[in-house]
């Protein structure tokens, strides 16, 4: 209760401000004659969300589905290379340049390709977030398992502890919260990776259904689309929160 | 001196920076016997930390010999306690699980020496904060957390690298007595003792705590004088007024500051 009371504290005037724009929003378009296909008032949105003829269900699964694929593909390969990176300098001198060199790639640029390769699809949709998400993951795991005090690392020493052993009970412990950190960038990167993708090439999905409003000009259920997105992107994001906060609590300050 | 436990002979240390080589340590042969308290002053970048590092096997000599109890030093030894400046534990861990570190480290069985472990918090006064975090404790529960790590597996010789000199004054002051409680200065014989091998920047740390003082050298280190501490133990907070406390103090910065 003294929690709830807090966070409305300090929320409060987020709210009003939101309810305020909603308002004035809705009061431009049915006064100031704003047409509906420019801008959809918040009451037009909120009818296409939930009494349209869009199947919702079916898009937001498809969605949800690629970017929680895209997300964990990320960080999947995005630790394992970053413990790699951390593991051996030739590992480090080989795989360095070569992911600078993919990071420095407009990914966006890449989706035609991957239509040309994989057709359409969930997982080519997943690629494309994975690949806009991974970069921070590796770069953030390979400085968390290097950010170790030599002192410490002198205390492993002394006690001929084997590299597998500093891994496992001070390294990556220690990287934990820095990967945590990373994947709150990851979160935001595989919606925009699988938006982009669906708009490239798909037949279900959020990103899909905004593309398919344009030569109808449907507006109110293209924004009802990004509503749908937001949530799933919030989910996510709101998901790392609470893991970071769950798993590494020792790390206040870190980002 | 008791059966030796330390023995430097002209060991010297050059090391390549970028500048070219660095010569940190020159000519230094020292004997340590078995349950002696020595400290090691000098100048900021003596390597005085380097020479606690070349004993414990961390780095390497680039001339002369070391041996700990009769074995040269060629590799890390496992048979030593270290305690650095800052505490180093680690974050995640409570303290308790900090202090059995040591014990996972060297593949022993960490749950045989949990007993251990509660029983040396308990003596340096952190009963309760077992299952604390670190960054719930101050910096000198800190490092008496630290203190225990480094007697859990139960070492020889301990190593202490600057062990107070991110402390307050007044917090260090406690620490020593508090030090030298847990050594064992009331309740356990010379020989039983550890021996103890510390390195600060303060005179009167190094008085107050040591059998011997070695004075070092402005870089290259040598070892610029040797001074036997010839003060009552226990050790009392009163010795610090006594005469011979300030002549034992003066004789160490006269010999620091090369005007014997």
């Amino acid at each position: 209760m003294t929690k709830f009371s807090t966070l409305s504290r300090q929320y409060w005037p987020t709210l009003v401000l939101f309810a305020l724009l909603l308002a004035s929003w809705q009061l431009a378009v049915s006064l100031g004659g704003i047409r509906e296909y420019l801008l959809p008032s918040p009451l037009a949105v909120w009818h296409a969300l939930w009494h349209g003829d869009t199947q919702w269900a079916q898009h937001l699964w498809t969605t949800t589905l690629e970017i929680i694929g895209a997300f964990f593909l990320a960080a999947g390969v995005g630790v394992a290379l970053g413990v790699a990176i951390a593991w051996s300098p030739l590992m480090a001198n080989a795989l360095v340049p070569f992911l600078v060199f993919v990071n420095t790639l407009p990914k966006v640029a890449i989706a035609p390709l991957f239509l040309i390769w994989m057709g359409y699809g969930i997982f080519p949709n997943m690629l494309m977030g994975a690949l806009i998400g991974f970069f921070p993951v590796v770069i953030n795991t390979a400085v968390g398992l290097s950010q170790v005090e030599a002192d410490m690392l002198d205390l492993g020493r002394v006690f001929n502890a084997p590299k597998w052993k500093i891994f496992a009970k001070i390294r990556i412990p220690n990287a934990l919260p820095y990967i945590l950190s990373a994947l709150k960038i990851t979160a935001t990167a595989a919606v925009v990776g699988a938006i982009v993708g669906e708009f490239v090439a798909s037949q279900k999905g959020l990103g899909y259904v905004i593309v398919t409003t344009q030569s109808s000009m449907n507006t109110s259920v293209a924004f009802a689309s990004l509503i749908w997105i937001s949530v799933v992107g919030l989910a996510l994001y709101g998901a790392v929160v609470v893991a970071a906060q769950l798993w590494a609590p020792w790390a206040e300050g870190i980002d | 001196m008791n059966k030796e436990l330390i023995g430097l002979d002209r060991v010297g240390m050059t090391y390549e920076a970028a500048s070219g080589p660095v010569e940190a340590l020159a000519g230094i042969s020292l004997r340590v016997g078995a349950g002696e308290f020595v400290s090691l002053v000098g100048p900021s970048g003596c390597g005085k930390s380097t020479l606690l590092r070349i004993v414990a096997g961390l780095r390497l000599a680039t001339v002369g010999s070391v041996t700990v109890a009769g074995r040269a030093v060629r590799a890390p030894i496992p048979d030593i306690g270290m305690v650095f400046q800052a505490p180093v534990l680690l974050k995640w861990r409570s303290i308790l699980q900090n202090v059995l570190l040591p014990a996972e480290l060297a593949g022993q069985d960490a749950g045989a020496l949990q007993a251990r472990a509660e029983q040396l918090l308990d003596m340096a006064g952190l009963k309760g904060f077992a299952d604390k975090l670190p960054r719930e404790l101050s910096g000198g529960m800190q490092q008496r957390a630290a203190l225990c790590r480094a007697l859990l597996l139960d070492p020889p010789l301990l190593l202490m690298d600057e062990p107070f000199g991110a402390l307050d004054a007044m917090t260090r002051d406690d620490m020593a007595l508090e030090l030298l409680r847990i050594w064992g200065e009331r309740d356990l014989a010379r020989e039983a003792r550890k021996t103890v091998l510390f390195v600060t920047h303060s005179i009167a740390e190094a008085v107050f705590l040591s059998d011997r003082v070695v004075v070092m050298s402005p870089r290259p280190g040598r070892i610029a004088a040797d001074l036997l501490i010839d003060l009552p133990r226990p050790r009392t907070v009163e010795l610090r007024a006594a005469e011979a406390f300030g002549r034992l103090s003066l004789d160490i910065f006269r010999a620091l500051s090369g005007r014997s």
